[in-house]
């Protein structure tokens, strides 16, 4: 009975093609932003909480946690200070660090982060979970100005080994002065992460001091064409500072004192963050925004939710003699009302999975440009349960929607019996 | 034998309305007859036929419908015995616009497992055999939507629908109002010959006499309704 009532709902709406279409396009459009509201979370979340891994500890000038962490791990924000490199001796030298990874951030290649550091990055730098970093093509930076770029930045430049290139000075895309007199040279390209690696040129920490020999007072000297590459080759390349450092420990136990340590260090304001809880920090900071968003996407699903009830519900009185004639053709009210829920639970259905397609082919689009633009890299936005899920409740609240004109027809057509004259 | 329409003793007046429609003492329809129940407009017709396919209830007396009280069963009950045993064409032809020829004629096998096991092969093949035998041969007809037909068409739809699922009786109500006179002798001749074929029960309802030749036994409703032959109260 049920297969073959759905049947005549379905050719019901069929006959309705245009007001059945708008519903669907009112409860897509709904699912789509609610969906796309809920993905783009998740994805971001994940995105984030893969992005490190292994670090035990970040140290930095003295900021808020959430500043550092998002600006030395994800690239996004800068630094307001830096810390020096006595600073950094000391961190290295202290007995219960295993490793340190110092990193300096401020130049950029045509819209790209250059990040200076150590080869020790490629070791000790770890993501989702464990993975380390992994060359596709070439090797780590061993010259001065070598280039290591990420899986993004050569698909996206079309670079490959070889490529020479020219950064620039600070961020931004157009309008800056360039290090034109001290090029690189790409010679290894990184296996794709999805994390901002990708989206990095990394080059030696010395290379940084290097390009800016001749820009001490944030400018290009007018001199600094004069000091050949060789002559640079013969400075002390040291840096006289670092964004930040990534901190390994030998006894992760001692994470805690170690990190009281050196927010105390006396010989310059640095603080030292966990990675794990600075996200936590952010995901309480972003939290309230997440269930605002979350919360007014609901209230629009149910603004979709509720076109379906307004499109049956106007439909009726012009349905009535439509019931009759199925009544006295041995329709019960029962198949009356199975009738008006399927319509109901059909319209919420495909707009459900209308809106689904919508907001995976607009992920699609969006997830680079968003990776791009904001440095934000969605990870597992692909179709998974909550997608059935989402189907399934609007399906299900379109069913319970429907109940109501259901209802008033079932109603109906026991009091207009076999006929209705309209 | 067991009259397939059984009246006895039967009042019914509408609500708000002091006099009763119709005050019958007795009226039946035997297994495969074909009767014809004429009466004028606003006589009661309509009302009688919303009485015996157990749409309305009365207030007083007894209707049977193939040997079941109606006024004794539930609502339930009276939508089962409708959908299995009756066929009912209606004056407007009343088909589903949004279902072809074929679908619409096939409707009530949705709604009665007992009729669709009564028929033998596809429903779209019985549906097509009817409408055939209605008069319908033009394949092409069946490929239209139902409001592409013409009122004659229509209402040979509307009777291959009535008929399909062999239903012990088939109830028309003034089908034939909007058809000429031949397209109307024509209808009624094939409507009783398929539903002799079936052993179908006819109750055949209009306001034209001329039409009572055509049936076994005529009916005036105005004669066996008791409320109509009592005048108003002044």
């Amino acid at each position: 009975m049920n297969a073959s009532i759905l049947g005549l709902a379905w050719r019901s709406l069929m006959n309705r093609k245009g007001s059945a279409l708008l519903t669907i396009l009112a409860v897509a459009l709904s699912v789509a932003l609610f969906l796309g509201v809920e993905k783009t979370r998740q994805g971001a979340r994940e995105g984030f909480a893969t992005t490190i891994s292994g670090t035990h500890l970040i140290v930095g000038a003295r900021t808020g946690q959430v500043n550092l962490l998002l600006y030395s791990v994800f690239r996004l924000g800068d630094a307001t200070a830096e810390i020096s490199w006595p600073s950094y001796e000391w961190l290295a030298s202290r007995e219960d660090v295993d490793w340190t990874v110092p990193i300096s951030l401020g130049d950029s290649h045509r819209g790209f982060r250059v990040l200076g550091t150590t080869p020790g990055y490629f070791e000790h730098y770890k993501y989702a979970g464990g993975d380390s970093l992994e060359m596709a093509e070439g090797e780590q930076f061993d010259d001065l100005f070598d280039a290591v770029i990420g899986a993004e930045v050569a698909q996206e430049l079309g670079y490959e080994v070889g490529t020479e290139m020219v950064l620039s000075h600070g961020l931004g895309r157009a309008g800056l002065q360039t290090h034109d007199n001290r090029p690189f040279r790409v010679v290894g390209v990184l296996e794709r992460t999805g994390t901002p690696v990708d989206r990095t040129i990394h080059v030696s920490l010395q290379a940084i001091t290097a390009i800016h020999v001749g820009w001490e007072t944030g400018t290009r000297n007018p001199m600094a064409d004069s000091i050949s590459e060789d002559m640079v080759r013969g400075f002390d390349l040291t840096p006289r500072t670092v964004t930040a450092v990534f901190v390994g420990l030998k006894q992760p136990g001692r994470i805690l004192s170690v990190k009281r340590s050196i927010d105390t260090y006396r010989g310059e304001p640095m603080m030292a963050i966990m990675p794990g809880v600075a996200l936590t920090q952010l995901w309480e900071v972003s939290s309230v925004a997440e269930r605002a968003l979350l919360g007014v996407s609901l209230f629009v699903v149910a603004v979709g939710l509720v076109s379906i009830l307004t499109s049956i519900l106007t439909s009726l009185n012009a349905r009535r003699r439509e019931m009759s004639i199925l009544r006295a053709v041995g329709a019960r009210p029962g198949h009356i009302f199975f009738l008006l829920v399927a319509e109901a639970a059909l319209l919420g259905f495909f707009g459900a999975l209308a809106g689904m397609v919508l907001v995976h082919v607009l992920l699609a689009v969006a997830g680079p440009l968003l990776a791009a633009r904001y440095g934000i890299n969605l990870i597992g936005t692909g179709p998974g349960m909550v997608d059935v899920y989402t189907v399934l409740a609007v399906t299900g609240a379109a069913l319970m929607m429907g109940a109501i004109p259901a209802w008033l027809a079932f109603r109906r057509s026991l009091a207009d019996g076999l006929t209705v004259k309209l | 034998m067991t009259p397939l329409v059984d009246l006895s003793q039967v009042r019914f007046t509408w609500p708000k309305q002091a006099r009763p429609v119709l005050d019958i003492a007795e009226f039946q329809v035997m297994p495969g007859e074909r009767v014809f129940l004429r009466g004028p407009s606003g006589s009661g017709k309509s009302t009688l036929l919303g009485l015996i396919s157990g749409v309305l209830s009365p207030q007083e007396g007894e209707i049977r419908l193939m040997g079941e009280d109606l006024t004794q069963c539930s609502s339930a009950r009276r939508d089962r015995l409708r959908a299995d045993h009756l066929g009912i064409i209606f004056q407007l032809f009343n088909l589903v616009p949004y279902l072809g020829v074929v679908a619409n004629v096939a409707l009530p096998l949705r709604f009665s497992p007992r009729r669709r096991a009564a028929v033998e092969g596809a429903p779209e093949k019985e549906a097509i055999r009817l409408l055939s035998a209605l008069g319908l041969t033009d394949s092409d007809l069946l490929e239209r939507r139902v409001v592409d037909l013409s009122v004659g068409q229509q209402q040979r739809v509307a009777a291959a629908r009535a008929l399909i699922g062999a239903p012990d009786l088939v109830i028309a109500d003034e089908p034939t109002s909007a058809l000429d006179t031949l397209a109307r002798d024509q209808f009624i001749t094939l409507l009783a010959g398929e539903a002799e074929r079936t052993g179908a029960g006819l109750l055949f309802v209009s306001h034209d006499p001329g039409l009572a030749s055509h049936f076994e036994r005529s009916v005036d409703l105005t004669e066996i309704n008791r409320a109509s032959q009592t005048e108003p109260a002044a």
